[in-house]
């Protein structure tokens, strides 16, 4: 039995879809570097409050250069608050959690991660505008969920702009 | 082909199948319910008894009722009509009554302990939130029962087979192997979280618990059972809507193969889900965004396959132009009609996956209310708007009544495709531009709101109308089964195809394939949890905050 003409058509067509998708998809990761946030390190939840980088995290600037944000999601609440960063300067958050599974979401941006117990999620960002911007807990928490609201204050000068 | 054609109804597999259906249905009204209280509560509309906890309960009973219960008994009974319809047997009547009352306690305990706020942890259950140890009991009963299910279908698949030892099996029937195939794949995952984390750790057994480990085992369930909501709804538009459109199959071999391709391709797919996790290497979940867009083709060629087979339909009713067929089609008929919005509605539904599973554009859409838009078109119309369809179809042949209220029974799928269109569409925009799901209130902590306020005002719109088409939705069902007119119960028919399989081939080898798609779960998730359990890794103790 043969397969209709315009369905081979069709199916082709279909198939060269999904190959385009994954190209670009794979071109844009290897090319640009564009991946998820896949950070691996581990982390020990029950003595996080005295953890030297997540027990009272602070906005630091490494040897390299490098500025590190440093976030503890915890109900219902993001640690340090208000996080100030520089305008135009990458920015590597590395958050994790103190208790269950929080959500990291810079809102109208897509610095979005996963902050979750035992592990430390990273990423680097890059803000291009100055302002406020709302940091929302978007996985559910607790009966408070929907009020964890943090902030980033991104500046024109604070960090000491390069 | 034997079983075409066949007369179920008043006998005792016929009553199985319409319990399954009932129970189906009974959790799809309770969860409906949740549905508009949620609506209305992001939109910060202001009701009696309007409340976090009752808020973040109903997400938990809505989820579960929907996604787990309403789906697999649904599914459960139209496989178990299909099976007697099709091959004219089902082998094990009592293991399967066994597996309906184990699904149907298990159920029962899990959604007490919702309703009673004791597991307001939502169907999806991360850990280290902890619910009532029953929770994690009854949704393993749920999965056990279903097992059950999916061993009778099997067994009435290999008796017919001996009978039949050269034909292929009925294309509906092959359609529903494939999906129980996909199922036992997809719940071994969960049975592992659940046997080997969250029970023993809910009962107190151990005081920690691995997120990660436990999310992976989730997902690879998760995905899955997306399929497993989905090829149900095409066994239905390949085989019956054909039929009931009055035309053909278009291809059958390549139904065949479509089914094939889900049963290889649904499992390995899991990471889509992970992208924002920690834990997990870039790598890995690029190789699972591979087999998920791999899985966009077999929709692909069903959307072909199901539209040329409605144009059949058409053209044998004499229509000649190039769309004129469309007209022709039984529009007034609430099967077709819920079928046909279901098909629509998936051509949305298929590029929001898209979009969903393009790993490095996900950041932008991870967990806002951009995915409740999402499911909402897909399992929540693809699929729920189908069996609601199915059910005006399943009623009749299986209770041997006539649909009441068959007015109301048109009007619904309409009331249901345009209520989503309202409600999908705001949430989607909403996601956008950074609602994230499952908050209580849209205004978040009264910081935000303003990019999305009249959204969620519009989504609520949405969620009434969706409330609205519901209860006409269980009112049709209540009228046919306690004051239908009593009929003779019509035959199961089948669409034939344009070119019938007469002969068992490549797409047929169940037993080879489901090889195939072990060893690809095998490679798709050794190494990663494998390299992820030899990490040395901190686990969480419970968290109760509800």
């Amino acid at each position: 039995m043969s397969v209709d003409k315009y369905e081979r058509i069709w199916m082709w067509g279909a198939g060269d879809l999904v190959v385009m998708f994954l190209a670009v998809i794979g071109i844009t990761a290897v090319t640009q570097a564009i991946h998820p946030p896949s950070h691996i390190e581990t982390i020990n939840p029950a003595t996080i409050h005295e953890h030297p980088e997540f027990g009272d995290p602070q906005m630091r600037v490494d040897p390299d250069g490098r500025i590190v944000v440093p976030v503890t999601a915890q109900m219902f609440a993001f640690w340090p608050n208000p996080i100030e960063v520089p305008v135009n300067t990458p920015i590597t958050f590395r958050i994790t959690s103190a208790d269950v599974v929080h959500g990291f979401q810079v809102v109208g941006t897509n610095a979005n991660a996963m902050a979750v117990p035992g592990y430390v999620s990273q990423f680097t960002y890059t803000f291009k505008k100055t302002g406020t911007y709302d940091i929302a807990c978007n996985e559910y928490c607790g009966l408070m969920h929907h009020a964890m609201v943090g902030t980033v204050t991104v500046t024109d000068n604070a960090g000491g702009q390069r | 082909m034997s079983g075409q054609g066949a007369v179920i109804g008043g006998t005792p597999q016929a009553k199985l199948a319409a319990t399954h259906i009932a129970v189906a249905i009974a959790a799809f009204g309770v969860a409906s319910c949740m549905g508009v209280l949620q609506g209305l509560s992001i939109a910060d509309i202001d009701f009696p008894m309007r409340g976090e906890s009752l808020y973040y309960i109903s997400v938990t009973a809505h989820g579960v009722l929907m996604a787990l219960v309403f789906t697999t008994f649904f599914i459960m009974g139209l496989g178990y009509a299909i099976t007697q319809a099709q091959l004219g047997r089902l082998v094990g009547l009592k293991t399967a009554w066994l597996g309906f009352w184990i699904a149907l306690v298990g159920t029962v305990g899990a959604a007490y302990t919702i309703l009673t706020g004791q597991s307001t942890v939502l169907y999806t259950f991360y850990p280290p939130m902890q619910a009532h140890p029953m929770f994690y009991i009854g949704a393993t009963m749920l999965v056990i029962g279903s097992w059950l299910w999916g061993g009778v279908v099997i067994a009435s698949y290999l008796s017919w087979k001996r009978d039949h030892p050269t034909q292929p099996v009925p294309m509906a029937t092959h359609g529903f192997i494939a999906t129980i195939i996909v199922w036992y794949l997809a719940t071994t995952g969960v049975a592992m979280e659940m046997l080997f984390q969250l029970i023993p750790w809910s009962l107190g057994w151990v005081e920690t618990i691995d997120p990660i480990v436990a999310r992976t085992l989730f997902w690879w369930f998760g995905h899955p059972l997306v399929y497993f909501w989905l090829m149900p709804a095409y066994v239905l538009w390949y085989t019956v809507l054909p039929k009931i459109a009055g035309g053909r199959l278009f291809s059958d071999k390549l139904a065949r193969m479509v089914f094939i391709l889900f049963v290889i391709l649904s499992t390995p797919v899991g990471f889509h889900h992970q992208l924002s996790d920690p834990g997990i290497s870039a790598n890995w979940k690029f190789a699972h965004t591979i087999t998920t867009f791999a899985i966009l083709f077999p929709s692909f060629v069903t959307a072909f396959t199901v539209i040329a087979s409605l144009e059949v339909a058409g053209r044998l009713k004499g229509a000649k132009g190039l769309f004129d067929w469309i007209g022709t089609l039984p529009w007034k008929d609430p099967f077709f009609l819920a079928m046909a919005l279901a098909i629509l509605s998936f051509a949305f539904g298929g590029f929001g996956g898209a979009i969903n599973a393009a790993y490095g554009m996900n950041s932008m859409v991870h967990n806002t209310a951009w995915i409740m838009g999402h499911f909402h078109v897909t399992l929540g119309t693809t699929s729920a708007l189908t069996f609601m369809g199915a059910t005006y179809w399943l009623m009749p042949r299986l209770l041997g009544r006539q649909l009441a209220m068959p007015a109301l029974a048109r009007i619904q799928p309409w009331l249901w495709f345009i209520g989503m269109g309202i409600f999908s569409t705001s949430f989607h925009i909403a996601g956008l531009r950074g609602l994230p799901r499952r908050v209580y209130s849209g205004a978040l902590a009264g910081e935000q709101g303003g990019a999305w306020e009249s959204l969620t005002q519009a989504g609520a719109i949405g969620g009434v109308v969706l409330f609205v088409s519901a209860i006409c939705f269980v009112a049709v069902v209540l009228g046919t089964w306690l004051g239908g007119k009593r009929i003779e119960a019509p035959a199961f028919e089948f669409a034939t195809a344009l070119e019938p399989v007469t002969q068992k081939g490549l797409w047929d080898r169940f037993g080879l394939w489901t090889i195939v798609a072990i060893v690809l779960v095998i490679l798709a998730y050794a190494y990663p949890l494998i390299t992820l359990l030899m990490t040395p890794r901190f686990g969480s103790p419970p968290f109760q905050p509800f």
